[in-house]
């Protein structure tokens, strides 16, 4: 059976709603990993969740990356496997060196919380295989240093290697370069993203008119683990 | 300090001098703010007992049942003093201080919400308004986002009486598990662990501080720290799970002094604390700094020999310090301990229960004043204009450069989201669900305590009711100026006894509340702002309605117009004129009309209702209108009303009116007509080339396009985001 680790740093404060889309909504056995955690070999996918790691004292995500579960978190995506960070957990992949580029404090110097729409720029990575090129998410942000901001000319190998998955469709929240909503790593394995799929995943939580299709990105995250595991079997 | 006769008091009762210590935390915890002194025998009169009521007032929060094992607890606090001296530090303590109560109680936080009030900040360039707003937003924003509560919903008003001054008040609302509220009860050697921020210098004397006219004075203004307090509430809940705690209690105005004495009289057990133990942000602290300091973010917890450890491996593990601060004893005091030489002792219950004080109460001169000078404004001319101009002002403006600081989806749980109905929903499972709003209305409560009080409690609950939910519980936040003075302490009489009548009529008990006098700067006193949250539960996710309106439907007023202008946005805002009547309340009309509507949602004859209070009719068919981005045509003479004047009729602030939309228009009528309420069909939603009309036979029709609307609607955005140089 497929199980995916949940990191929980102090003051992560998505983990619990990211659990909930995970275990209770697709019947996903997921466990939470305390960030002192050192083995998680066993744990097929991780998702870093959102929050306020450390109090975001420094600089957003910079000590989380310090911590000692990231060194499991590298090895695991060495081999491949899929990572995935939402908001804070974007942060600390960027601050990790996992991603690249870096998030800024948003143009408009202020918290935004709001809902947008994202397009899907990549379906080629294990969190969007169900998604059409061009789709678009409805999705919430919510993030006070969301800016993503890189060199040109990393920008455009990002774009030429299809390495931004998902941009802002209307206005941009954040000032990010491009409107860059999510970015994923040179293999397609690691993504961070800005944007809270798990907010957006459940019919009930959604703004009168528009459908969860965010939930896409864990049910591409499923499809894709279920698929492995079908393969692993057939090569033992 | 000490009044002569507390003093006295306080020296028969010991049979001796009280030694500076003792007379420091007695004078904290003596202060109004802790002791309630003024205030203790009016509330009295509310009724505190219901149906889902499990624990009521007194408490850190109150403990509403909402069935399946589960509850909710709530509670509202303000920080007025700390937020008008530094706004950002002030009102994210605030915050802090209120989540720590429904930590205190056994359940985790889920929901927060605010009530803020300012002076005027369109033309601010001679007070500081405008940059108290903007940091009290962000001091909410900041600490409410990093702990991953909701903020989910508020409201904001701005009044020439808070010059140089800020009401802040923060409501948090909990959910729990019915067998993990904490009982409270402790015994003799348990142990007393006092966990989270060190002790320091920081709000020293803050209670007394808040116990008097402002002063500026930094130093009793707290420091924020919430990523410590998100530690506290996983230890916390871990703890709670896993039956450590025995009873708990957060810190907050007058420290260690009122938390001590106020538990130790609450479980009826003495309390032994040594002060050597308790851990410092500087080891030179004097006793009495201790026991008065006002670090954020520190609980106390009993817990018994035997779990002592498992506590402290949990707290350990989230990197909280903590120490252990003492023991309970056999007895009945607080005895205070350096280095195991006794410095202080008093009797738990003395000092948690200071002399109540007896206050005069004389009606205010100025209401005779104001009702003997006022005329009566002329009617206007120009209606589109004066709606737009009501429209934009930031009484009545979209409140969304607030709530887009504030992080309102976290937890997963907010169905109704701020700026999309009447009062916010979270659910509570996907059966269940809560809704909860603020309501409070300086300008009413000022000419008329009573009625506007009555008002607010009207308002606040027909507001959740536009959401599907039946009213359960009310929590009360009660704010004036200084009640020794006869005619301020009159206002607070009356809205007291107003809240005693709307609950005990309507059956819904007060389940928290507090008060806060001294509201007032050299410039005098605050208007009386009462403000009243209500909470209400919605069963079944049908039953959960919004204010959006669709093509085709059909639009209704219940309820009928009067004159009531008094303290109206039309007269206070557009003429700048104080006095009128203020709308009165009929309790029999307002439950026949809330039962009424939520008979329509339960019936399916709608789904889509809207409170007519602040602005009046005109402003909510517009917002109605906005919130759908939809045209409407309303018939003006088919409103039921008793004005003479049409800018009365548009702009008349009535209770108990409700507007709704329904695709069966006769069913609706049938409905009403059997329930006895007075009402009308008064337009439909449609195209109508994007604009709002209202028609008034062949005489007149106002006429405003949506996107003029709208851009008034939104003149909050422009008069923030026009400064961002600090």
């Amino acid at each position: 059976m497929v199980k995916i680790g949940l990191v929980v740093f102090p003051g992560s404060n998505c983990d619990r709603d990211v659990f909930n889309v995970l275990n209770n909504i697709l019947k996903l056995k997921t466990e939470y990993l305390w960030h002192k955690t050192d083995s998680i070999h066993e744990f097929d996918a991780v998702i870093l969740p959102g929050g306020f790691s450390y109090g975001d004292r420094l600089r957003a995500g910079i000590i989380a990356a310090r911590s000692p579960i990231m060194r499991q978190v590298k090895k695991l995506a060495e081999r491949g496997l899929p990572v995935l960070g939402i908001c804070n957990g974007f942060q600390i992949l960027v601050e990790s060196g996992m991603l690249p580029g870096a998030l800024l404090m948003n143009r408009g110097l202020n918290f935004v919380c709001k809902w947008t729409r994202m397009e899907v720029l990549n379906t080629s990575t294990p969190f969007t295989g169900m998604l059409n090129n061009n789709q678009l998410i409805n999705i919430p942000v919510a993030h006070g240093e969301g800016r993503y901001m890189i060199d040109q000319d990393t920008y455009e190998s990002l774009k030429k290697n299809k390495q931004i998955v998902f941009k802002y469709k209307d206005e941009n929240p954040n000032g990010s370069i491009g409107s860059i909503a999510g970015i994923c790593n040179d293999n397609g394995n690691v993504l961070g993203m800005m944007p809270h799929p798990e907010r957006a995943s459940d019919q009930i939580l959604m703004p009168h008119g528009l459908t969860n299709n965010a939930i896409l990105i864990f049910q591409s995250l499923m499809l894709f683990l279920s698929r492995k595991k079908t393969v692993n079997k057939r090569r033992r | 300090m000490l009044s002569s006769t507390e003093d006295d008091y306080l020296t028969r009762q010991l049979g001796r001098t009280p030694n500076p210590l003792e007379l420091d935390m007695t004078s904290t915890e003596w202060s109004e703010h802790c002791s309630y002194k003024s205030s203790k025998m009016l509330l009295k009169l509310l009724p505190t007992k219901g149906t889902n009521v499990i624990i009521g007032p007194g408490y850190d929060a109150g403990v509403l049942d909402v069935g399946n094992g589960d509850v909710i607890t709530v509670h509202i606090e303000s920080h007025n003093h700390p937020s008008a001296v530094d706004p950002y530090g002030g009102a994210a303590t605030g915050v802090g201080g209120v989540i720590r109560d429904i930590i205190s109680m056994g359940t985790r936080p889920i929901g927060l919400l605010n009530a803020l009030r300012f002076a005027p900040i369109e033309n601010s360039n001679s007070s500081n308004s405008k940059w108290l707003f903007k940091n009290v937003v962000k001091g909410i924003a900041d600490y409410g986002n990093c702990i991953g509560i909701p903020n989910v919903g508020g409201e904001v008003e701005f009044d020439k009486s808070f010059r140089e001054y800020c009401l802040v008040d923060v409501a948090a609302i909990g959910l729990g598990r019915k067998d993990e509220i904490i009982p409270n009860e402790a015994e003799h050697d348990d142990l007393i662990i006092l966990a989270g921020n060190p002790t320091g210098r920081d709000g020293i004397h803050g209670a007394s501080f808040a116990s008097k006219l402002l002063v500026e004075d930094r130093s009793a203004v707290q420091i924020p720290d919430p990523f410590l307090e998100k530690l506290l509430i996983e230890a916390t809940r871990e703890a709670v799970k896993n039956g450590c705690i025995k009873a708990m209690k957060d810190l907050g105005g007058g420290g260690l002094a009122c938390c001590l004495s106020e538990l130790s009289e609450s479980v009826g057990m003495g309390f032994e604390i040594e002060l050597s133990s308790v851990h410092k942000k500087i080891p030179s602290l004097s006793p009495n700094e201790i026991m008065i300091s006002e670090s954020q973010e520190r609980m106390i917890y009993i817990v018994s020999k035997k779990k002592q450890h498992e506590f402290t491996r949990i707290l350990d593990r989230f990197g909280i310090a903590h120490s252990n601060i003492g023991t309970l004893k056999d007895h009945s005091d607080l005895v205070i301990l350096l280095n195991g030489r006794s410095i202080a002792r008093l009797k738990s219950s003395l000092l948690a229960n200071a002399p109540l004080v007896n206050r005069r109460s004389i009606r205010p001169s100025y209401l005779r004043k104001i009702k003997k000078y006022f005329v009566e404004p002329a009617e206007v001319k120009d209606y589109e204009k004066v709606i737009l101009k009501i429209l934009s002002n930031p009484n009545i403006a979209s409140k969304r450069w607030v709530y887009q600081q504030y992080d309102h989806e976290v937890g997963t749980r907010t169905v109704i989201k701020p700026g999309e109905g009447d009062a916010s929903v979270l659910r509570i499972d996907d059966d269940r669900f809560i809704s909860i709003k603020l309501d409070g209305n300086s300008k009413h409560c000022y000419l008329d305590p009573y009625e506007g009080t009555l008002g607010c409690l009207s308002e606040a609950c027909r507001n959740i009711r536009c959401t599907g939910a039946q009213p359960i519980g009310i929590i009360d936040h009660l704010q004036f100026g200084n009640p020794e003075r006869p005619s301020i302490y009159w206002t607070f009489k009356k809205s007291i006894e107003a809240i005693a009548d709307f609950c005990k009529f309507m059956s819904i008990p007060v389940v928290g509340g507090k008060v806060s006098f001294y509201n007032e700067t050299r410039r005098g006193a605050i208007k009386p702002s009462p403000v009243i949250g209500a909470i209400g539960l919605i069963e079944g996710r049908a039953n959960i309605v919004s204010s959006k309106l669709e093509s085709g439907d059909s639009l209704f007023i219940v309820g009928s117009t009067g004159e009531e202008m008094g303290g109206s946005e039309y007269f206070e805002n557009y003429h700048q004129r104080v006095g009128g009547r203020v709308a009165a309340l009929n309790l029999n009309m307002d439950l026949l009309h809330g039962n009424s509507i939520l008979q329509l949602i339960h019936e399916k004859i709608t789904n889509c209702v809207h409170d007519c209070s602040k602005g009046g009719l005109a402003i909510s068919l517009i917002e109605m209108a906005l919130q759908g981005n939809i045209g409407i045509s309303v018939d003006l003479e088919k409103i039921p009303n008793r004005c003479k004047r049409l800018d009365y009729l548009l702009f008349a602030e009535t209770n108990s009116r409700y507007l709704f939309a329904t695709k069966k228009p006769s069913e609706a009528e049938v409905f009403l007509d059997k329930l006895g309420c007075s009402y009308s069909e008064i337009g439909h939603a449609g195209d109508y080339d994007g604009t709002i009309e209202l028609r008034q036979s062949k005489k007149r029709t106002i006429s405003i396009p949506l996107q003029k609307a709208r851009s008034s609607y939104e003149n909050l955005d422009r008069i923030m985001k026009g400064n961002n140089e600090d």
